[in-house]
């Protein structure tokens, strides 16, 4: 019953559409600093250079490539730009470049994407040089005015001082000149311990709109005479739309049309947004279900069951002979956990708004990925890249959903039926939790053998279940294994193993159901951590090892995992006496780049409410930009994380998902909030993310406590489903 | 037609009565930032004061809310600047993706006024708004912070 998915076209298509624009993504990128030829933003105000407009008033405008869902980049890539150009912080202000310029520009801002926690390290290099070198024009620029050597002036706060002549001016005054100058060929970089913005706490630059109300999410987008839709796509993926009477809904208030969209849709477009939904609600729709009709959770827990102990397997990480040693072990652990389906649930439903002429094409939204967006612009228009655009907005959550652009290109599609009319489209809560791009759905089979003396000699894990590569990037499969399957259980990289075991066997066999798989905030670490960290405490319960001291003689050889679960241990207060009734436990990982840690203190009432007094948790990133947002990111990560535990996970019955809204798909309230004390240990040398990888510790953590509270081993997620939740 | 006063201004709009308060507000008169999250009353996100008690606006019709002061998030601050809630928000940098703060700065501003100094249990009481990003920590500050300005 389960379908094998075909995979899907939408990157190859992408890589092709914008490759014949001009060759922008295959070429890579062109980093420019200035030139004689002035470029000037809307305002008629010189850019210094891509990253760096300089207003006559002093205020610096920094470009921001990235987007901004809340996880803080907007602010942390701003700090990073104008620590080297050493501007007035309190005269910084941002703004988005358009998908639609940095095509133009030969992708002069890099790439949009942002996801896997590479908003910050994966662009830091290149922001922090676009800093540097106009923080050099804008000296040479005075230098040149004050007809003195540059190497005697030098600036900070955006004033440029010449000691010896006691000459001092503002980079709004020189900027035009700066602009005009050629870019410094050598552009050197301050060594970390010369920062002095950089690892600051500063304030978000994006508060102040977000409580009046005055921040325009996509949601809240208006344009002159434009009218608004809702949509009805298949509740079956894999399945079309048969037909719909739209005579029942002629003379519904403000309905304007009635729209197909992609054959498995259908869209009401109306004068409000609230008619337009009215008027779907009753529109009786026809569906030819497909394939999938009969699919279940149960059919798909059982497809997935079998691939845990037959048929063919991806190996991801091996050293020697697990199979083999497991066979000798004088004493043998095994266990079964599952993962289920997750729907992100972004507090804005997906939307976009879509201007269509047969000339041209705009599009607004909140993505996640804007040149994802204008690739599905693009394709979904038909029209040439110099014809269209994507003008992003601030996101009301992303998660990983927003770099989907299903919704941009339905939006489009909608738009396109109706020339010259603006449109947006905005999903119901029930569209958006049906036809998520929600995290996939695994289960994992480990095994553990010991010899006399209980030293722990093979593991061996076995996941079965759902790639994310397969379906969104089959580009990115290597022989038909998804790499990603296995982060944080890898044997190098960013996601390593952090425990040595003499015999190790990781595999993975891949089977994908046909509900749709999405990259899911911490995205494979979810399951894998909780895999492995409550595997490596039923190890060490198995031979009666305290869990901390189990996992330091398995981790020798990776300092800096232990490092950081050294540091949770110590300030929970590993082997000091908790409070009464209050029990422990731990998990760390490496993902991201990063290398984290939890420990969770945690109270058990009749064995189904859990109170989760504390977490304690402890990451490093290589280097921290803003501490203040870190801190954030690791309380909301686990926020996502223990609301995925306790309360997540998607059913699948007769081929949909069942949870539709937040009264059967629940979210953590504050009451249910645990104090959370954050360590942060930046060893340097490296970038890793921060968005991410605390997730993962998050579950793990907490059941090993509940374990130790309780003695009975919770394998399954969620906790909703096994009738525990919050005390 | 109905006659609504939202932030003290009366608005004759072109909506059924038993449209939902919420797309009243957001689509004909256009103040956008309270925001749609569920539609059913469970997230908090279209929170509005009605005669100074925080409702959830997706569940309220508009023939419920007509004789009675609307408040939203664009009416809560004076003309003398933020109201102090918004202000606590502001200084303990709360928001993330921001999306759900409308609703969640309107449930405690009602909060407070009933219950000038809540305890946090009091808090865990009243504030049940859905914050996906995760901000409670901060928020629950910014609570006492209001409370104590």
């Amino acid at each position: 019953m389960n379908q094998h998915v075909t995979p899907r076209l939408n990157r190859r298509s992408f890589v092709i559409g914008t490759a014949a624009l001009g060759g922008g993504l295959a070429l890579g990128l062109d980093i420019p600093f200035g030139g004689p030829q002035v470029v000037r933003a809307a305002d008629g105000s010189p850019e210094v250079n891509a990253w760096v407009v300089i207003r006559p008033d002093d205020t610096v405008v920094i470009r921001i490539a990235r987007s901004e869902m809340g996880q803080g980049s907007l602010t942390g890539l701003a700090q990073l730009v104008a620590e080297e150009l050493a501007c007035d912080w309190s005269k910084v202000t941002t703004e988005y470049p358009t998908p639609g310029q940095n095509v133009a520009r030969k992708r002069v801002w890099g790439d949009f994407s942002t996801g896997g926690s590479r908003g910050i390290r994966s662009s830091q290099d290149y922001v922090r040089k676009g800093g540097a070198a106009a923080r050099m024009m804008l000296i040479q620029a005075a230098a040149d005015e004050w007809k003195v050597p540059v190497a005697e002036c030098t600036a900070a706060n955006s004033v440029i001082t010449h000691k010896a002549s006691g000459k001092t001016t503002t980079y709004g005054k020189v900027a035009e000149a700066a602009a005009k100058l050629s870019p410094p060929a050598d552009v050197k970089l301050k060594d970390p311990k010369d920062w002095t913005l950089i690892g600051k706490g500063v304030k978000r630059l994006d508060t102040a709109d977000k409580v009046t109300g005055a921040m325009i999410y996509g949601a809240d987008i208006k344009l002159p005479n434009m009218l608004n839709a809702a949509i009805k796509d298949c509740p079956v993926t894999g399945g079309k739309l048969k037909s719909f009477d739209e005579a029942k809904i002629a003379g519904m208030k403000g309905v304007k049309k009635v729209i197909a969209v992609d054959g498995t849709a259908v869209a009401v477009v109306a004068d409000t947004w609230w008619h337009a939904k009215t008027a779907l609600d009753a529109l009786p729709i026809v569906w030819d279900e497909g394939p999938n009709a009969k699919v279940s959770s149960e059919s798909i827990g059982k497809w997935l069951a079998e691939g845990l102990d037959s048929g063919p397997a991806f190996v991801g990480n091996e050293n020697g002979d697990a199979k083999a040693a497991l066979a000798s072990a004088v004493k043998k652990i095994e266990a079964v956990y599952n993962y289920p389906y997750q729907n992100h649930a972004t507090m804005e439903p997906m939307n976009a708004t879509a201007l269509y002429t047969p000339d041209r094409c705009e599009v607004w939204c909140g993505t996640q990925n804007g040149e994802a967006a204008f690739a599905a612009v693009l394709e979904a228009s038909g029209l040439p890249a110099d014809k269209c655009e994507v003008h992003k907005l601030i996101l009301g959550g992303g998660f990983g959903r927003r770099g989907q652009t299903d919704y941009v290109r339905q939006a489009v599609q909608v738009a396109k039926a109706m020339p010259g009319t603006p449109i947006k489209l905005l999903w119901s809560r029930e569209e958006d939790m049906t036809h998520g791009r929600y995290h996939p759905i695994t289960q994992c089979k480990l095994t553990g053998g010991f010899d006399a003396d209980n030293n722990l000699t093979a593991l061996h894990m076995r996941i079965s279940g759902q790639s994310i590569l397969f379906s969104l990037r089959p580009d990115a499969l290597v022989n038909g294994k998804d790499p990603a399957t296995f982060q944080g259980l890898a044997p190098s990289g960013e996601a390593t193993i952090g425990y040595s075991v003499p015999n190790l066997l990781i595999e993975h066999s891949m089977r994908n159901p046909h509900i749709n798989p999405g990259f899911w905030r911490g995205v494979n670490v979810n399951q894998n951590a909780i895999y492995l960290e409550c595997f490596m405490d039923e190890l060490a319960n198995a031979v009666g090892q305290d869990p901390l001291e189990f996992r330091r003689k398995l981790m020798a050889k990776n300092p800096k995992h232990l490092a950081v679960l050294n540091a949770v241990a110590e300030k929970i207060g590993w082997g000091t006496p908790a409070p009464e009734g209050v029990y422990r436990g731990l998990a760390q990982l490496h993902g991201y780049g990063s290398y984290v840690a939890g420990a969770a203190e945690i109270s058990v009432i009749d064995g189904t409410k859990i109170k989760v007094h504390r977490i304690v948790a402890s990451t490093d990133p290589g280097y921290v930009v803003n501490p203040a947002q870190v801190e954030r990111q690791i309380a909301g990560s686990f926020v996502y994380g223990l609301s995925a535990l306790f309360y997540g996970g998607c059913t699948v019955k007769d081929g949909r998902i069942v949870e539709t809204n937040f009264d059967s798909y629940n979210s953590m309230r504050i009451a249910e909030m645990p104090k959370v004390e954050s360590i942060m240990i930046p060893s340097g040398g490296f970038w890793g993310g921060v968005g991410e990888p605390t997730i993962g510790v998050a579950a793990p953590a907490v059941l090993n406590a509940f374990f130790a509270a309780t003695g009975k081993r919770i394998r399954s997620v969620p906790l909703r489903d096994q009738n525990i939740t919050f005390a | 037609m109905a006659n609504l006063t939202i932030n003290g201004k009366s608005y004759t709009l072109d909506v059924e009565p038993d449209t939902p308060l919420l797309w009243a507000i957001r689509e004909n008169a256009g103040l956008t930032g309270t925001k749609y999250g569920c539609g059913i009353a469970q997230c908090g996100a279209c929170t509005v004061h009605l005669d100074g008690t925080a409702v959830r606006s997706c569940g309220v019709t508009v023939s419920e809310a007509v004789g009675k002061q609307i408040t939203t998030i664009e009416g809560l601050g004076s003309d003398n600047g933020l109201h102090k809630v918004q202000q606590a928000w502001l200084e303990n940098d709360v928001p993330q993706c921001g999306y759900c703060q409308s609703g969640m700065i309107m449930a405690v501003a009602a909060l407070l006024k009933d219950n000038p100094k809540p305890s946090d249990q009091d808090i865990n009481d009243a504030i049940t708004n859905i914050c996906r990003c995760g901000t409670f920590a901060q928020v629950r500050e910014a609570i006492h912070a209001a409370a104590n300005a």
